[in-house]
């Protein structure tokens, strides 16, 4: 406590001096993402050529017809996939730094736009799951610090605990099997991009995580109650919910809020298994055709949209531990 | 004090009983032939879709193939695979892990950021891209995993060594003539082996999980291959009627990995340093 009031009391020169710093760490991570990303294309690049020079071919039996070496030569020209490797990545490089994706192989239409019209589907399961597990995971978490070895503890580390060997297809089957054939409250699949179809996939996905969740809140929970202020406190005659809303909860958060950055990265890369189960229209099961079809250009725009939420994610999760850990931000600031 | 030294012995009866649990699982796995009760890949109409009863334990599939005799036979592709990856991807990124943090200079950095490009590349690309390289099948969904999940390993096996490296002891141990590779072997591995061994224990439910979604979504090994995740994606328009069939796999995967992940946090418990070591 008394490195965060020090902190308070110096002036604005050091704040603007702050404020510069972090400026240059952000600048210096996001340009991290120009080495990742051109070898991350490139390397898909070179798997992609060494797998597949019958991408004209899978294209064409994909359609069901049978056709002469003169078009599939012709088609192959028209995608440039004649020309040598290393031209066939510049000029590709090269649009991308246009902003130009090319056109997928299968629908002939922009990857760009196509990938972006994917994306709200993605992202509001990404919301939707993220709520579900805060709201599942946090109070039985703390509840289960709170009542340490007792029943109620026992039985939530134990629910926690046949959760976390799940696998989330498995998940989503029970479910499916539970909510939507038994019970009949939610759709089976999606019917589109509306709140009642998000909700099943959504809770899965909260199923898996806050199964991964509460054992994390409830160590930290308990690891924050064993410190000396909380007996300190409660000698002193606070209340134990002022403790544990004031203080613990407080502190225990900034563990939390970490943890919960690294889920939103993974989730925005799209659940495929998730998404092609309920048949949401997102990222993920987007990746998961391309890839069958052997659509390069967007399984390119996949990869790439990966590596900028990896970096992305590794950025803002220091940034948190920065701002959230008073001790860092002390370092920062002399150094 | 005496608090302490029960908790110890009860740990030490938890590793006993989950040892024991997964080398059984582990045995099963390897004698899988010998124990189904039918041919897994038999096919008999006149039973298909059967539910469970005493001849059928857990029901059979839509061709008739009896479901136990299939949950069985899909554990040594399951759990053989699983270990397998585990074991190399734990022998090989550790000594990356070793190599860098020992040499260190460009080439830690060099190797560092060759990793940082494998943790960002999605891994259903990746398991792709082998599978069409290589074709189909579980050693393509293992070399695919293998490819994106060393680093980890690599990351703490370096910063162990980093760690060992500063040391007083093997200051003293270079000191008294000892050669590089004896350092490395003799005071650096066993010293930084634990904390490995751990990370592995408690990655094996994680690995086969993902394995068996990788094969569920086609990636990985294919029907009519007896492999869990295969199984489920294969029966799984089944759900609603035939529940068993779907769900027979699943609970297969849940009962091994919630084993694996006992032993793998026994274990750490067993080596952390606030029981008071080994």
């Amino acid at each position: 406590m008394m490195l965060v009031l020090s902190g308070n009391e110096k002036t604005n020169n050091i704040f603007l001096e702050r404020g510069r710093y972090y400026l240059n760490y952000i600048v210096k991570r996001i340009l991290q993402l120009i080495p990742i990303l051109i070898g991350i294309t490139f390397l898909s690049f070179a798997l992609m050529r060494l797998a597949g020079s019958d991408v004209v071919q899978e294209l064409y039996s994909n359609r069901g017809t049978e056709v002469s070496q003169e078009i599939i030569d012709a088609k192959r020209a028209e995608l440039g996939l004649d020309q040598p490797f290393a031209v066939q990545y510049v000029s590709w490089f090269k649009n991308m730094l246009k902003g130009d994706l090319g056109n997928s192989y299968v629908t002939g239409k922009p990857v760009f736009s196509t990938f972006v019209n994917k994306l709200p589907a993605t992202m509001i399961l990404t919301v939707l799951s993220i709520l579900l597990t805060v709201v599942i995971s946090i109070p039985l978490g703390i509840f289960a610090a709170v009542r340490h070895d007792r029943i109620a503890d026992l039985l939530i580390r134990f629910c926690s605990f046949i959760g976390n060997a799940m696998p989330n297809f498995f998940v989503g089957m029970l479910l499916m099997q539970i909510l939507s054939v038994k019970l009949n409250l939610l759709p089976v699949i999606a019917t589109g991009v509306n709140f009642k179809s998000a909700l099943m996939p959504a809770l899965t996905l909260a199923v898996s995580m806050s199964a991964k969740y509460l054992r994390q809140v409830r160590a930290t929970v308990l690891e924050e109650l064993n410190k000396p202020y909380v007996m300190g406190a409660k000698a002193r005659g606070v209340r134990n919910s002022v403790i544990l809303w004031k203080n613990v909860l407080k502190s225990s958060l900034l563990t939390i809020v970490t943890l919960l950055a690294l889920s939103i990265g993974s989730l925005l890369g799209g659940t495929a298994i998730i998404e092609s189960i309920f048949m949401w229209d997102g990222v993920g099961k987007l990746a998961v055709d391309a890839i069958n079809m052997r659509d390069y250009p967007l399984i390119l725009a996949y990869v790439m949209w990966m590596a900028i939420i990896y970096v992305v994610v590794n950025l803002v999760t220091d940034l948190l531990y920065h701002q959230l850990d008073p001790r860092i931000r002390l370092g920062v600031t002399e150094g | 004090m005496r608090k302490q030294k029960v908790k110890k012995n009860h740990l030490k009866v938890r590793l006993i009983i989950f040892a024991t649990l997964a080398a059984a699982l582990i045995i099963c796995a390897f004698f899988s032939e010998h124990l189904c009760p039918y041919d897994p890949y038999a096919q008999d109409l006149s039973i298909a879709k059967a539910v469970p009863s005493p001849e059928h334990l857990l029901g059979t599939d839509r061709y008739g193939r009896d479901m136990l005799s299939r949950v069985i036979a899909g554990s040594k592709t399951s759990i053989y695979s699983t270990l397998l990856l585990v074991g190399f991807i734990n022998l090989f990124g550790s000594a990356i892990g070793i190599l860098c943090a020992w040499v260190g200079s460009w080439l830690d950095s060099l190797l560092m950021r060759i990793s940082d490009l494998f943790l960002a590349f999605p891994g259903l690309v990746f398991a792709l891209a082998v599978a069409a390289i290589l074709g189909g099948g579980v050693q393509n969904a293992i070399i695919a995993l293998a490819a994106i999940s060393w680093p980890k390993y690599a990351r703490v096996a370096r910063s162990q060594t980093l760690a060992q490296k500063e040391t007083v002891y093997l200051r003293a141990a270079r000191l008294s003539g000892c050669s590089t590779f004896a350092l490395i072997t003799r005071h650096i591995i066993p010293n930084i082996v634990g904390p490995i061994l751990v990370t592995a224990m408690l990655d094996i439910g994680t690995m086969m999980m993902e394995l068996a979604g990788l094969s569920f979504l086609g990636l990985g090994a294919k029907p009519p291959a007896a492999e869990w995740g295969s199984m489920m994606s294969d029966t799984r328009n089944l759900l609603a009627t035939h529940p068993w069939v779907t769900l027979a796999p699943g609970f297969a995967i849940l009962i091994s990995v919630m084993i694996f992940n006992l032993l793998g946090d026994t274990v750490r418990d067993w080596l952390d340093p606030e029981n008071g070591g080994r």
